[in-house]
């Protein structure tokens, strides 16, 4: 294994930001090649996504999206379970967290906040839990069913949107808006607690704490309890762990159910927080970016918060740059296509060479 | 509130510091983006033919995700574009939470309602003109059985098959109409080769003509219903062209013009409601050179009668979307 000879600091600092930096690097030359000037693109980005607290506003929101989807596949991918059904999970969400807020008159939404929380982490759960069922049980591939039961999850929603919450006579399948009490508090506000002024247009709000709480809690769940050794040993070796008394039907039910309830509360920023109600295609496609941004994050929750974080740029510094430049939003798409490709499909061709450089290093 | 307005004060002054000329018109494309060859490319073509005839320049952004609705929607506001136009059925909350907060920008709003005093609403009577290319498709059937390819079973979709089938109906009520939609994701609006896919099979239930109303999809449509040798209708846009002798007709739905009036009224347009139904020329069905041969005397008097009778109020055509059912299935 090439990865003995590179410090544990540099694998998971080192390599993602060169492939990061590489991936940048061929951006900058497609931006040039169509004739636009790459410098006054980083530029425009940068600005446009750290530059005020509005582009922070934004960037997070998109980051709080993608770090729920990324801790879902970075949690079952520590049993070597690759759940790529966060899309679908996330949107059956939405549909946990809209009755809940619907069909409850809560009183203030610190309980609406707690009852939404429920709903969308059992709903993404129970979407979760069927193939991770069936991969138990029925040894069918889990790649396969979660794939498949996003597009299940599509047609459900569209069924329940068209059929069950659109309010009668309103041409556009979605549901009607939730009660102001089931309002949460946009992170102007929160900062605002403490005297510290803030953007009130971005949709950032209080389920960005959530979202990097639960960074948190994954971690602690992962390498500080008794289910998470159960859950890495599983990963490692299928075999050692049954033999260590480890059944591994539970174990995959158990973490495909985690999982699940992770892309559910995705919902809670996007459908909850942003929205205010439920709306066709709400996912529009987090739940495919959270396995670039577990990949990128190493399958750990502090890389999945840096990635998720890196992608809310990308998202937001695109937005910016399609707005004032005459660079396409097909573009955009393949940058960030290019970070995916460099930090995931191609880490070996970083990785090599700077185990060499490391093992020259040692051999002086 | 206050602090939001002296942002938008201060961007605004930031626009006109910088020299972005003021009363250029704006237009945000909704998901499908620019080039989906149905929509939102209406809308395209109508601003481009403004900007050919008037010389004006306008400004467009194509959004990426539904939380740049009302993102987009402000920076188009507060950059000094006006009027600003936004396609799409989901964006009337979008503008009931934008449109206020600029009172001296004029909005357009195509495809839904939102009823504020400085957005005008261009909503179509979509359900008028498929009855009218359901008259031709039962007209030119010889099987007696003829289908539909819709994008997504929304409403707006829903609204087309319905009228459709009581226009095939209203030509011979024993006609079979065959309904299928694309799918549930966004994909399902640019799928050619599952449109293709899907006509085939209704081809071999039988139809021998196929009305499209998916998108790009439907090139896959036209496409394999001009293989099978049968029939197709196009929508939005004149699509005759694509498919010469195959494709019977177009249902017309003239976003591009709702977009070129907005423009070329400017700023402090009149707001309210427009219905661009039959009477108002907003939706109608299309006849040009390449399907001169496979519109009969006969039936182009038959479908001009029917057209004179739903705008004098004889022939009320069903809408969809006011009960969600349809008398013709």
């Amino acid at each position: 294994m090439s990865t003995k000879r590179i410090p544990h600091w540099a694998d998971v600092t080192l390599v993602p930001l060169v492939s990061v930096l590489l991936a940048f690097a061929i951006s900058a030359a497609l931006i040039w090649a169509i004739g636009e000037s790459p410098w006054n693109a980083v530029k425009l980005m940068v600005d446009g996504a750290f530059g005020s607290s509005y582009g922070w506003g934004y960037t997070l929101y998109y980051a709080t999206n993608f770090m729920f989807t990324g801790l879902a596949v970075a949690v079952a991918f520590q049993a070597r379970l690759f759940n790529i059904g966060g899309e679908g999970q996330a949107a059956v969400g939405g549909l946990g967290v809209a009755l809940v807020c619907l069909y409850i008159p809560w009183p203030h939404w610190t309980l609406a906040l707690l009852g939404a929380s429920l709903g969308a982490a059992a709903f993404g759960a129970l979407w979760a839990f069927i193939p991770g069922y069936l991969q138990a049980k029925r040894g069918s591939h889990i790649v396969i069913t979660t794939i498949m039961f996003n597009f299940i999850a599509a047609s459900f929603l569209n069924y329940m949107l068209v059929n069950f919450l659109r309010p009668q006579g309103s041409q556009d399948p979605s549901s009607p808006r939730f009660p102001d009490t089931a309002s949460l508090p946009k992170l102007h506000e929160i900062l605002g607690l403490f005297g510290i002024p803030f953007s009130k247009v971005p949709p950032v709000n209080i389920s960005l704490l959530i979202a990097v709480a639960l960074c948190g809690a994954v971690w602690w769940l992962l390498w500080r309890t008794r289910l998470g050794y159960q859950i890495r040993a599983f990963g490692e070796s299928e075999s050692a762990a049954q033999y260590a008394g480890i059944s591994p039907a539970r174990i995959t039910i158990i973490v495909m159910l985690i999982s699940g309830g992770l892309a559910g509360l995705m919902a809670l920023n996007n459908v909850m927080g942003e929205q205010e109600r439920l709306v066709l295609n709400a996912v529009e496609g987090a739940g495919f970016i959270g396995i670039a941004v577990a990949l990128m994050g190493r399958n750990h929750p502090f890389g999945v918060f840096l990635a998720a974080i890196l992608f809310g740029f990308l998202y937001q510094g695109g937005a910016e740059l399609a707005l004032w430049t005459g660079i396409p939003r097909e573009l955009i798409v393949v940058i960030q296509a290019l970070v995916i490709l460099f930090t995931g499909a191609l880490d070996n061709m970083v990785r090599i060479p700077i185990a060499k450089l490391f093992s020259l290093r040692r051999a002086d | 509130m206050t602090s939001l307005k002296t942002l938008t004060l201060s961007v605004s002054a930031l626009a006109l510091g910088t020299g972005i000329a003021a009363a250029d018109p704006a237009l945000i494309f909704d998901l499908g983006g620019k080039f989906d060859k149905s929509f939102n490319e209406a809308a395209y073509n109508g601003a481009e033919r403004w900007k050919a005839e008037t010389g004006g320049d306008y400004r467009d952004i194509e959004m990426q995700s539904a939380a740049q609705r009302v993102q987009f929607a402000r920076r188009m506001a507060e950059s000094g574009a006006n009027p600003i136009v936004v396609m799409g059925f989901q964006n009337a909350p979008t503008l009931e939470e934008v449109a206020p907060d600029y009172p001296d920008t004029s909005f357009v709003l195509i495809d839904a309602v939102a009823d504020l005093p400085n957005v005008r609403s261009v909503i179509f009577a979509e359900h008028e003109g498929s009855y009218l290319v359901g008259m031709l498709a039962a007209m030119a059937s010889e099987s007696n059985t003829i289908s539909f390819v819709g994008g997504m079973e929304i409403p707006l979709i829903a609204a087309f098959a319905c009228g459709y089938a009581q226009g095939a109906k209203a030509v011979n009520p024993d006609m079979e109409v065959i309904v299928n939609y694309t799918g549930n994701t966004p994909d399902a609006w640019n799928d050619p080769v599952r449109g293709g896919e899907i006509a085939r099979g209704q081809v071999s239930q039988g139809s021998d003509v196929v009305f499209a109303a998916a998108g790009g999809t439907g090139l896959g449509v036209l496409q394999a219903a001009a293989d099978a040798g049968v029939y197709s209708i196009g929508v939005d846009s004149n699509q005759n062209y694509l498919h010469p002798g195959s494709v019977l007709t177009s249902m017309l739905k003239l976003v591009d013009e709702a977009v070129y009036t907005a423009f070329t009224d400017g700023p402090g347009l009149e707001a309210g409601v427009v219905t661009m139904n039959l009477a108002a020329g907003g939706v109608g069905y299309a006849l040009d050179e390449h399907n001169a041969d496979l519109i009969t005397a006969e039936m182009q008097a038959a479908v001009e009668a029917a057209r004179e009778a739903i705008i004098a109020g004889e022939t009320v055509v069903h809408d969809y979307r006011t009960d969600s059912t349809c008398p013709a299935f």
